[in-house]
């Protein structure tokens, strides 16, 4: 089936039977001018040769809200032209032949209030699988607060995560348990306990234990907790441990949830694979019962990952937002995960901003008012150590919690001593940037001076001192142009 | 804190600068310091008429840290000198203007941490209840530290007839302050001579600390004149020549009536006149050039009611404007 | 054992020139300083006694470094600490938080536990110096 190039489509009437362009059907309008209430949304659109940028983008705009491939006399039952979501710009990508940026605007009338759910099946729910698109991906979207305001969205936010640890001014730090599978539960809370115990904030289940064979979930959670109340009686500190209650049904997820409460823990985990609903319900399950709400970002790289298809991280930033999750990871930039650093500041700020406005260079392509809601508080997880912390706070902050999983458990000296390394680097360098020095270009040097009054970073040091992950990133901005080379 | 791209160092990792020789020989003019301090001083002589005591004295103590500074380089004892200080005086003679010139000058010496000049009066340091007054004057002292705690009217801390009165209160605090080794303030007392006199004999401890009193005498009339040719110079008026003989007589009969207040006065009765020449211009009608925006003419000084036949309540009225206005 | 709140509890403990540095990075963004003590060191404890209001609108840390000294010479076997607050829309809340002082000896934290069914056990922390009556509680060792 070909499109029609919409000034070779001969329409005597729009609603006469047959195949029109979605152009000429309203599907492409120049000159709309979106509605503060509009959900807008970027698509980069890659067509299929031959097949004319516009009646792409016009053809994602109907094949995401109330076109056919054929006209239907039903149409004429409705207020059509209110519903139609309308593609209102389309510009090609440069330096990128073949591809084009795609805006389209729909009207909150198509929408449920307060479903992430329903947004994502109506805007992505359809339009991906269309033949003649050869590649398709949402790059951004702007919520309007017209629709933001349906949402509860974080059970706590960044401010709140705070009060309740009662801890200020730096980063949070935590670790997720190594092995990721197979070990015993006693086992398992001996590593919750050192690392605790030793200085992080908190110790995190992995994406995939749930309840197997080798540890059943009820277990894990009885030795995790004697874990975490022993460290804290040992450093007065409060600890957790984000508890996966993740499971095969909703029922099941609520008893983990409220057992990890029952015995007293602060926080529990889900992951992304159980679906927007389970994670909206968990989210408000979270705020009515006090604990926070962790959300490991499970397979979003199957479809985040790759430029010109699927849907990006911020925009997935965006829906966790609203459905409202305590944490989020969103990548490290010098881990062994993908991140470039622009990219990364869009998805940061995304989160813990209230109003982030248009930045190309960053990937945000539109203004985002949260209107004060909850931000959310990121994670940094994946292949960091000690020694990057320098690295670490520059790019992304002070509010964000620092994984370091192998890099505490991996300590030559030992899990209590890993997670001293880790919790020492960071308060040295939170507090020479207080004092005013370029931390960034002395970081090595503050950490060395740091370590030498701390055995276990001196260790840290030696062993992983020049670990880097260098690799070229697949998703990076367009707007790079004038990059300085070696980033 | 450093800089951008300074090189940072740990406060224990700085290195004490290099002592002179004996035998080495500096001039005082290649201090970093004598730039700063001359162009305090020259902007002194050109902003402010007369108060020769005041800058001679200003020049005194400039001196004495540049000559301590020296001393420092080779390796000499130096001690930090006391710099707490009265400024005496009717309102107007410009004692809030050197406290701040002062201020600056210190701080480009090195004494002070900071050019900036709290100032306060004995409602910022006394409570009204017991307890109040620790906490305030803690306040007062902590937003001047590194720089100048200026006081006016500081005999109002002292109120030996109300024996509920906090004031000795503060006045402790002040003292335990000035006497502090480690002080990082300087402290100004404000006010009248003659009861700034009464209120020193009776807080001994206090004027013990006050190493130097300064006296700031009313202008005399050519200098009140000088004033006014500098404040119109300023804002880019003039007066025509009568203008200015008529604002001298003013000057005469003005001087004459109470509550004037020297510099404050001045600048308030230019405010008048500035008034009336925008008046004059706008019932004239017909075109303005660049001078006539400018000059103030003899009719628009001789209008005021200084000049009219005595009549007890407009006078009043205009020196009672007058004392409420901003200082000048 | 080591009380592990605030900052920089990891670090060997702040001299007075540190302290007057982050100090001056809370009053160069405009965050009033306040001074706390306690002698219950519960982590759930968020209440400590304040040591005078808050401190607003100051540019320089001499004022704050005083009222810590004073705190510090009060209270020699108290707990210490310093926080600074952010009110700005967004944030509204605590910024920093850092100890100044802790007693010479710190004898911990006892964690009880009560066997319910099931293996489960309800833990209680409880700070082995609020044993005693406040005020009373940390001795010169």
């Amino acid at each position: 089936m070909t499109l029609l190039a919409p000034d070779e489509a001969a329409v005597p009437s729009r609603w006469d039977p047959g195949v029109h362009s979605y152009a000429s059907m309203g599907y492409y309008a120049a000159d709309y001018v979106p509605k503060d209430t509009d959900i807008l949304a970027v698509f980069r659109v890659t067509p299929q040769p031959g097949v004319d940028p516009i009646e792409a983008g016009a053809a994602v705009a109907g094949e995401s809200s109330t076109a056919t491939w054929t006209v239907v006399w039903t149409d004429r039952l409705t207020a059509n032209s209110h519903y139609q979501a309308k593609c209102y710009k389309v510009d090609p990508v440069p330096g990128r032949p073949g591809e084009y940026l795609a805006y389209i605007a729909y009207d909150l009338d198509l929408f449920e209030e307060g479903s992430i759910a329903n947004l994502t099946s109506s805007v992505i729910g359809n339009v991906f699988g269309f033949k003649p698109l050869q590649a398709l991906r949402l790059e951004d979207m702007r919520i309007p607060i017209a629709y933001v305001k349906t949402f509860a969205g974080p059970p706590h936010g960044i401010v709140m995560e705070r009060e309740y640890l009662g801890k200020y001014g730096r980063p949070l730090l935590g670790a997720t348990i190594k092995p990721k599978l197979g070990l015993s539960a006693r086992n398992y809370g001996r590593v919750i306990y050192e690392a605790c115990r030793g200085g992080l904030d908190f110790t995190k289940d992995d994406e995939n234990i749930n309840s197997q064979p080798f540890m059943k979930w009820r277990d894990r959670f009885l030795f995790g907790m004697e874990g975490v109340n022993r460290a804290m009686a040992e450093t007065g500190e409060i600890k957790g441990h984000y508890f996966n209650v993740t499971a095969g049904t909703m029922e099941q997820m609520y008893e983990r949830a409220e057992f990890a409460k029952e015995i007293g823990s602060v926080v529990v985990m889900i992951d992304l694979t159980v679906g927007y609903t389970a994670m909206q319900s968990m989210s408000h399950w979270a705020r009515k019962n006090g604990v926070l709400l962790h959300l490991h970002r499970a397979g979003h790289s199957t479809y985040t990952r790759q430029k010109t298809h699927g849907v990006s991280f911020r925009v997935i930033s965006k829906w966790c937002r609203l459905i409202g999750v305590d944490h989020l990871h969103a990548g490290t930039v010098v881990g062994k995960l993908e991140g470039d650093p622009a990219t990364t500041r869009g998805y940061y700020d995304t989160l813990r901003e209230d109003h982030i406005p248009t930045n190309v260079g960053n990937g945000i392509y539109f203004d985002q008012d949260w209107a004060s809601l909850a931000p959310v508080m990121p994670v940094a997880s994946g292949g960091i150590h000690a020694g990057q912390m320098h690295q670490l706070l520059d790019y992304l902050g002070e509010d964000v919690i620092l994984q370091f999983g192998g890099g505490t458990i991996g300590h030559p000296m030992g899990i209590a001593a890993g997670a001293e390394a880790n919790r020492v680097a960071l308060e040295a360098m939170i507090k020479a940037r207080n004092e005013g020095r370029d931390f960034l270009r002395e970081g090595p040097d503050i950490l060395r001076t740091a370590a030498k009054s701390c055995v276990p970073l001196q260790a840290a040091l030696n062993t992983w001192g020049d670990v880097t992950f260098d690799y070229t990133s697949t998703d990076t901005p367009d707007a790079v142009a004038l990059a300085t080379p070696g980033n | 804190m450093t800089l951008p791209g300074q090189a940072a160092s740990l406060p224990s990792e700085v290195a004490a600068p290099e002592v002179l020789s004996p035998e080495a020989r500096i001039q005082l003019a290649d201090d970093v310091a004598a730039a700063a301090v001359s162009e305090v001083l020259d902007s002194l002589d050109a902003d402010l008429v007369g108060l020769a005591g005041v800058k001679t004295r200003m020049r005194e103590i400039s001196s004495l840290l540049m000559v301590e500074r020296a001393r420092g380089q080779f390796g000499l004892t130096t001690s930090k000198p006391t710099l707490h200080m009265s400024f005496t005086g009717p309102p107007g003679t410009g004692k809030t203007t050197v406290a701040l010139r002062m201020a600056r000058m210190l701080h480009a010496l090195g004494y002070l941490r900071t050019p900036r000049v709290h100032a306060v009066t004995r409602d910022d340091l006394v409570g009204q209840f017991i307890g109040h007054t620790a906490p305030k004057t803690k306040e007062a002292i902590a937003k001047a530290a590194g720089g100048v705690l200026f006081i006016d009217e500081a005999y109002y801390l002292y109120r030996p007839e109300n024996e509920r009165d906090y004031g000795q209160e503060a006045i402790e605090i002040l003292l335990q302050e000035m006497e502090a080794e480690r002080s990082d303030l300087v402290v100004v007392f404000a006010g009248y001579v003659d009861r700034m006199e009464t209120f020193f004999s009776s807080n001994p401890g206090l004027s013990s600390r006050v190493a130097h009193h300064i006296d700031f005498a009313d202008y005399d009339r050519a200098e009140l004149v000088q004033i006014a040719r500098l404040m119109l110079d300023r804002d880019q008026y003039r007066f025509s020549p009568d203008a200015e003989v008529a604002f001298a007589d003013y000057l005469e009969l003005r001087m004459a009536r109470p509550r004037f207040a020297n510099a404050r006065s001045v600048r308030n009765a230019l405010e008048r006149i500035r008034l009336r020449q925008a008046n004059r211009l706008v019932a004239e009608g017909g075109s303005l050039g660049r001078d006539d925006l400018m000059t103030l003419t003899e009719a628009d000084v001789r209008m005021s009611r200084v000049f009219a036949p005595e009549q007890a309540p407009s006078t009043q009225a205009e020196t009672q404007i007058e004392t409420k206005a901003p200082p000048g | 054992m080591r009380l592990t709140q605030g900052s920089f509890s990891y670090l060997p403990d702040l001299t007075d020139d540190e302290i007057t540095m982050q100090v001056q990075y809370a009053l160069d963004r405009g965050w009033p300083v306040s001074v706390e003590y306690t002698d219950d060191p519960h982590p759930r404890n968020t209440y400590w006694e304040l040591w005078g209001l808050p401190m607003f609108d100051l540019v320089d840390p001499a004022g704050v470094m005083r009222e810590i000294s004073d705190c510090r010479a009060t209270f020699p076997q108290h707990y210490v600490r310093v926080l600074a607050f952010d009110a700005s829309l967004g944030r509204q809340t605590t910024a920093m938080m850092f100890l100044v002082q802790r007693p010479a000896v710190e004898p911990g934290f006892r964690l009880t536990r009560s066997e319910g069914a099931d293996r489960q056990q309800t833990y209680s922390v409880t700070a082995y110096s609020s044993d005693r009556p406040a005020g009373q509680r940390y001795q010169p060792s």
